[in-house]
């Protein structure tokens, strides 16, 4: 039996599994949208923005480890996927986005809602693919998938052209991928291995610095167990976050910009550091030639070209990381001469130093009693939830409030635009993180700039009867920037000052979601409470501190150790 | 540092724009470029002329081999290699120059291709250094035009 295009393409959504799909449909793929409504296996989200789809796609995959996808339609509907496509490459995020396109007779005739968005997303996807012919619709989709979720995941775009999706076709049978040219390495080299390991015994002042590969790559426990049994301090990336026990006494919290101070300090001095699935990204590195000078690095990545790209490596493995660390954790074990309690006495002074810097400058804040901090406010909902809601968040000062002080013990627990910074990615993200676990407490950190940026996913929230939580922490300024012009543009806050904001309790209410508001510290323990209670979407508009920083910060440009404090 | 790298790509379209998108999008430098297909028609062969020091050239050489669509890639001057390039010049030739003209292409074992009135096309090929040592040579003559080709390489055979 013969399928449209249309049809085939739902039947190899079904073939890969994929359940949940986010997009906003348009006059170029209105056959796809005709075939979804006789299709109950595939549940389509209509978010309100095409860029929303795209986000709340990206979170969905991140939390059920799998292909997000998203489907859009042509010309302006690919257009406003870009930021949300772009985001998700910088972060490694496996997804299939589908953009209608023109059909192929007016490619190229500047049709209406034509553009060439192979052309403008080549640099933002990890591949991407225009399909001509009908026959390669299906085959295209498969290595789509294939690409997304191997090797280093990122995303992945189809461009269907109209005509292709009304074209009759024979659906091919099912078969693996096999690709003549694209073979990512999983399997470390034991060489590499042993003289990574064999370094490891021989330093006194060791240091883990864990990135997203961790958790891409479901390599939780198995970083975990390396770092017990070696009594290895862990420092984790904003994309790292929940790699390894936020609230295990080896961990270090967040390095770089707004890192804490003792993992800087840590990593500063270390003689020996283990990068595993993290590609010392300048806001993690600072000034280059000062980050980790004493150390010997060693550096696991399934991405080769990230490996010496901005940090000279020592011992570089290409592999994927969950691979690596087991065979360094099986190194370990069958050695008969590594003993694990004389560990613990070599590295005693290092835990000793690191336990000092903490002493010297933990994370914290000046506590007031009369005006919401946003630190606190985070520090409240980590409480109330115990730790173990989805958070996601925006970009700017809410997002590193969040890092810092919502101690993520889980992976895939943390989304958060980490390369691109996109403001506007938590609301939608949320919305996608609770689709893809509905017995979560699913809550976006967010700031009154960036919630405005996607403030229109109410209704998507709305519309699929999502409980989702929005904690705005209402400075009434873009907090992040204002903070830099504090400190380094003599207090010109030039166009940072929000000077209208809406009322969001209103705004939340217009939509049909429910609206609270703090205003004072003792409010806030009574509003996530009623918050949490509450099965509806819901938006805690928390009026806080007008101008709080984030602390400790290392200026831009400046080594990791010249941080300003509180 | 000078570097010729060849990369064997799928022969689809838009692979060449992956390829000089990504020399753009990150700062790297293109000197010279030449694409064609090879005996596979679906592979087709670009050869590059680049610069940088070591830790770019590694970058690009990574960077290049993770585009999908690339199947090989080499850096020649890691190999023993030759390499050529080619040029078509159009020079004056005249009643008094056109013996001169004639000469200085036979040294270089040049080819003159085309002949006019008043003046020649010339075909030269060789290394870069040869074909800019003709160019040197021919402009008092009166060179009107010119037009070369990116740098082809190929490994030598291995000895014994």
């Amino acid at each position: 039996m013969k399928l449209t295009g249309a049809q085939a393409f739902i039947k190899c959504l079904e073939e890969h599994g994929v359940e949940v799909i986010f997009g906003y449909p348009g006059g170029a793929i209105i056959d796809i949208y005709d075939e979804l409504m006789k299709c109950d296996t595939v549940k389509h989200v209509l978010t309100r923005h095409e860029q929303a789809a795209v986000h709340a796609a990206d979170a969905y995959g991140r939390v059920k480890g799998e292909v997000g996808v998203a489907l859009v339609t042509s010309g302006p509907g690919a257009t406003n996927a870009v930021t949300g496509i772009a985001s998700a490459y910088l972060d490694s995020i496996p997804m299939v986005v589908f953009t209608g396109q023109v059909p192929t007779m007016l490619i190229g005739n500047d049709a209406f809602q034509e553009v060439d968005i192979v052309g403008i997303t080549r640099p933002v996807t990890k591949h991407n693919y225009l399909v001509k012919d009908a026959k390669d619709l299906v085959p295209t989709i498969r290595e789509a998938f294939h690409l997304a979720r191997t090797g280093r995941p990122g995303p992945v775009l189809i461009d269907l052209p109209k005509d292709v999706l009304a074209t009759l076709i024979k659906y091919p049978e099912p078969k693996p991928v096999k690709m003549r040219t694209y073979k990512p390495t999983y399997e470390p080299h034991p060489g590499q291995i042993e003289k990574a390991c064999l370094e490891l015994l021989k330093a006194k002042r060791p240091v883990i610095y864990a990135g997203g590969g961790v958790i891409n790559s479901n390599a939780f426990e198995d970083l975990t167990e390396l770092a017990k049994k070696l009594n290895i301090p862990v420092t984790m990336t904003l994309m790292g976050l929940g790699g390894f026990p936020g609230t295990d006494s080896l961990s270090l919290g967040m390095l770089g910009m707004h890192g804490t101070y003792f993992a800087n300090m840590a990593v500063a001095n270390c003689d020996y550091l283990l990068a595993v699935g993290s590609r010392f990204d300048d806001r993690v590195t600072g000034r280059v030639d000062a980050f980790a000078p004493k150390a010997k690095i060693v550096h696991i990545d399934i991405d080769p070209a990230s490996i010496s790209k901005n940090v000279r490596v020592d011992i570089p493995i290409v592999a994927d990381c969950k691979h690596a660390l087991i065979a360094m954790n099986t190194w370990f074990d069958r050695n008969k001469d590594f003993d694990a309690n004389a560990r613990v006495e070599i590295n005693r002074p290092w835990h000793e130093q690191i336990k000092d810097w903490k002493n010297k400058h933990p994370l914290g804040y000046v506590e007031e009693t009369d005006i919401i901090k946003p630190q606190f406010v985070v520090q409240k909902l980590h409480e109330l939830t115990g730790g173990n809601a989805i958070i996601t968040t925006e970009v700017g000062q809410n997002q590193m409030w969040a890092a810092q002080f919502y101690h993520f013990n889980h992976p895939r627990h943390f989304m958060t635009s980490g390369g691109l910074g996109v403001m506007g990615y938590g609301f939608p993200a949320a919305i996608g993180a609770q689709m893809a676990a509905p017995d979560k407490v699913v809550i976006d950190i967010a700031g009154d700039g960036s919630i405005q940026m996607n403030i229109q996913e109410l209704a998507t929230a709305r519309q699929e009867k999502l409980p989702v939580k929005v904690a705005i922490l209402n400075n009434g300024y873009l907090g992040m920037v204002r903070q830099w012009q504090e400190l380094f543009y003599d207090k010109k806050y030039s166009q940072t000052v929000m000077e209208v904001v809406p009322d969001f309790v209103k705004v939340a209410e217009a939509y049909g979601a429910v609206g609270l508001r703090a205003t004072k510290p003792s409010e806030v323990e009574p509003v996530i409470m009623e918050a949490l209670r509450t099965d509806n979407t819901v938006f805690m508009d928390f009026v806080v501190a007008r101008e709080e920083g984030v602390y400790p910060m290392v200026p831009a440009g400046k080594a990791t150790t010249e941080m300003l404090l509180v | 540092m000078r570097h010729t790298i060849s990369v064997l790509l799928q022969n689809k379209p838009g692979v060449l724009s992956r390829v000089t998108g990504l020399f753009s999008g990150r700062g790297f430098n293109i000197e010279s470029l030449s694409v064609a297909q090879t005996l596979d028609p679906e592979v087709s062969c670009l050869t590059l002329v680049t610069s940088g020091d070591d830790m770019i050239i590694e970058q690009i050489t990574k960077q290049l081999h993770k585009l999908i669509d690339a199947i090989k890639v080499t850096d020649m001057s890691e190999h023993d290699y030759v390499e050529r390039e080619m040029a078509l010049i159009r020079v004056k030739a005249e009643a008094h120059t056109r013996a001169e003209v004639l000469r200085v292409i036979d040294i270089f074992r040049g080819k003159v291709i085309d002949v006019g009135p008043k003046s020649y096309v010339v075909e030269v090929t060789g290394k870069d250094s040869k074909i800019q040592a003709v160019i040197d040579i021919l402009r008092p003559i009166g060179i009107q035009e010119i037009v070369r080709c990116g740098t082809i390489a190929m490994t030598r055979a291995k000895k014994s």
